[in-house]
């Protein structure tokens, strides 16, 4: 077996010894490799240090056993990086301290940015303008696009779009649906204990049906969506263009708007009310079920009295946020997809960017259409 | 001498699928040897196999007389530190900047103050020939050539004595990957090391290897120089060698030249 330290070579050591003419001489033996160095280079480097202080010092490096670049440089650093005037060193050595000779001096440190506040605030409103810019550059690229699409309708990327629909909607019923009942349960029970206090039991289906609905429903889907497809999106396109696979897609002519960003823009619009439709749904039969546990009020009588305490206009209005949030989502996703650089880095900051650009996207949204619709399907008649 | 690479009764299956039968295949120090196959002959496989990186099915592989397989993990570490790998495509870490891809390994051992990584970097940055003011560049924002020689300053960061090349003049210009050669010869010739590399590109085969490996049929066919891998008449060797870039190749090599005469017609 071939060992590091083999028994004939041994560790490396300083000698001090006196030369005739009574200078000092520091002989160095063993093996001043990495392997022997890794665990001493702190204490040699200090010994050595210590021998090179004295300029007049002869150095006798032709005891050395084993040699590399690790061990020369250590000792190079230790003399100041220069040679001694008076050096023995074996031939073969001699290769790895003409190395360092060559050595020209490191370049020299940046001079410091006084004004790095300033930069830094203009290249932050820059990027936002960008971001803004290629956002727009975006819709408008897409726009030109489904009208081409119109008037050729087969050629349409309807496989994509449905496979889309599967992966961002069906394959999140799961999920959501989970979510949605035990925030529908936690809201019923909070509520319920408030309400019993006021003795208006009955009113759990106007609070609960109003706030999921119109509400809780649309915004906890699209959270969840972005947070699963967005980022999905966000990764797929930047691993893409890592591989140059967007690159051969528009070589081909392929423009990747239309396969790749228009079919996911359309299927999560699609699928986006559905999901809300579904999270609702469910959210407001734990609701129903917490209600009957807490106050009496039985499932049946619930979802009976549903539909006069939330006028229909509700249930539309969901549905019309889940269209413009799943659009959101998709279209903020594939803007940072496209904008990831073919590095893994530049892949992990663009994703979480997305994740959260999407989310605040779809509350401003949310806010937008709280604003807007502020008098529709609340009032009692 | 002991050898360095010691692979014994190698078999690798994926499912019905077998690339190696009862492979055996010994490097001893300071040898060159190329690893050639036609494209799915397990090149690739065998040396990441010998890497740790893959489990053969069966067989042993012994680097540097310590088996992978069933060596305790700290015995394995010791084997990672004394081999360099130079990847395909690379493989810097494009998180960090040159200077610390390089530094990277050397600052794993936390042996060495900032000041003399610094200088080390530098020292390895002038042996693979890259300038200066490269250190502080994103491997995102170099050329392949330069990504190469990085990669290969990074593996003899750490001065192993047995270094793997994968492919190393794979997509380098014929000018740089003539001087890609070179370097490597130069480093092998100064640092006395082991190399072991996969390649396809002949000039680079002919101008560096001791021994040639030849992959096919499962096993090795030939293990030898290149003469007497020339010699051996198999279908892969005659199409690989004794093709018309084979030969031009060989035509650089003295003492060769009876083959153009018996087999080039």
């Amino acid at each position: 077996m071939q060992q590091p330290t083999a028994p004939s070579v041994q560790d490396p050591g300083v000698r001090q010894a006196s030369a005739a003419d009574g200078s000092q001489i520091a002989v160095l033996t063993g093996a001043w490799d990495i392997r022997a160095l890794e665990s001493r280079a702190r204490t040699l480097q200090a010994l050595l240090r210590k021998l090179a202080s004295d300029p007049g010092r002869q150095w006798d490096l032709s005891p050395i056993q084993r040699l590399d670049h690790i061990g020369a440089l250590l000792i190079w650093q230790a003399w100041g990086k220069r040679r001694p005037t008076q050096l023995a060193i074996a031939q073969a050595h001699e290769v790895f301290f003409s190395n360092l000779d060559s050595k020209a001096a490191a370049p020299p440190a940046a001079p410091p940015d006084y004004l790095r506040l300033v930069r830094a605030l203009g290249a932050a409103t820059l990027l936002a303008v960008e971001h803004l810019r290629g956002i727009i550059q975006l819709v408008g690229q897409i726009l030109i696009d489904s009208f081409v699409l119109v008037r050729h309708p087969l050629r349409g990327p309807w496989r994509e779009i449905s496979a889309s629909v599967f992966r961002v909607g069906t394959q999140a019923l799961g999920i959501t649906a989970l979510v949605g009942f035990l925030i529908g349960v936690v809201l019923s029970y909070l509520s319920a204990e408030q309400l019993k206090a006021f003795g208006a039991n009955i009113f759990i289906i106007n609070l609960l049906g109003m706030g999921i609905i119109r509400e809780l429903g649309p915004v906890i889907a699209a959270v969840l969506v972005a947070g699963r497809s967005g980022s999905a999106i966000t990764a797929q396109l930047g691993v893409m263009r890592v591989t140059e696979e967007l690159d051969a897609l528009s070589v081909m002519g392929i423009p990747h708007t239309v396969r790749l960003i228009l079919p996911k823009i359309v299927a999560l619009a699609l699928a986006m009310p559905l999901l809300i439709l579904w999270t609702s749904g469910i959210a407001l039969i734990g609701g129903a079920i917490a209600a009957n546990a807490q106050l009496g009020i039985s499932v049946h009588s619930f979802f009976i009295g549903l539909p006069g305490a939330v006028p229909t206009v509700n249930l539309w209005l969901a549905m019309g946020k889940g269209v413009v949030f799943g659009a959101l989502i998709a279209l903020v996703a594939c803007h940072f997809g496209l904008r990831v650089q073919p590095n893994t880095e530049s892949l992990g900051i663009g994703t979480t960017n997305s994740v959260v650009s999407s989310i605040t996207a779809v509350i401003v949204a949310d806010a937008v259409f709280a604003v807007i619709f502020s008098d529709v399907g609340i009032s009692f008649s | 001498m002991n050898p360095v690479i010691e692979v014994a009764g190698l078999w690798t299956q994926f499912g019905d699928h077998i690339v190696h039968k009862d492979l055996n295949l010994t490097v001893m120090p300071g040898e060159v040897v190329s690893l050639v196959g036609g494209s799915g002959s397990g090149k690739t496989t065998l040396m990441r196999q010998i890497l740790g990186l893959e489990q053969p099915s069966r067989g042993t592989v012994k680097v540097f007389g310590i088996p992978l397989q069933g060596s305790s993990a700290e015995l394995v570490h010791k084997i990672r530190k004394r081999w360099g790998v130079l990847f395909q495509e690379g493989a810097l870490y494009s998180a960090l900047s040159v200077f610390d891809n390089i530094a990277l390994p050397l600052r794993e051992l936390r042996a060495f103050d900032e000041d003399f990584i610094s200088d080390m970097v530098m020292l390895k940055l002038d042996m693979v020939d890259i300038e200066r003011r490269h250190a502080a560049k994103m491997p995102s924002d170099l050329s392949g050539g330069m990504i190469k020689r990085i990669a290969l300053a990074r593996a003899l960061v750490l001065e192993p004595e047995l270094v793997f090349l994968d492919e190393p003049t794979a997509g380098l210009d014929p000018d740089r990957s003539e001087s890609f050669v070179k370097l490597i010869r130069s480093l092998h010739e100064t640092l006395n090391l082991t190399v072991v590399m996969v390649t396809h590109d002949l000039d680079t085969l002919v101008s560096l290897s001791d021994k040639i490996a030849v992959l096919a049929e499962q096993k090795l066919i030939v293990y030898g120089s290149l003469g007497e891998a020339i010699a051996v008449k198999h279908p892969f060797i005659l199409n690989f060698f004794l093709g018309e870039r084979g030969l031009r190749a060989l035509s650089a090599v003295n003492g060769l030249d009876h083959l153009r005469l018996n087999n080039g017609n």
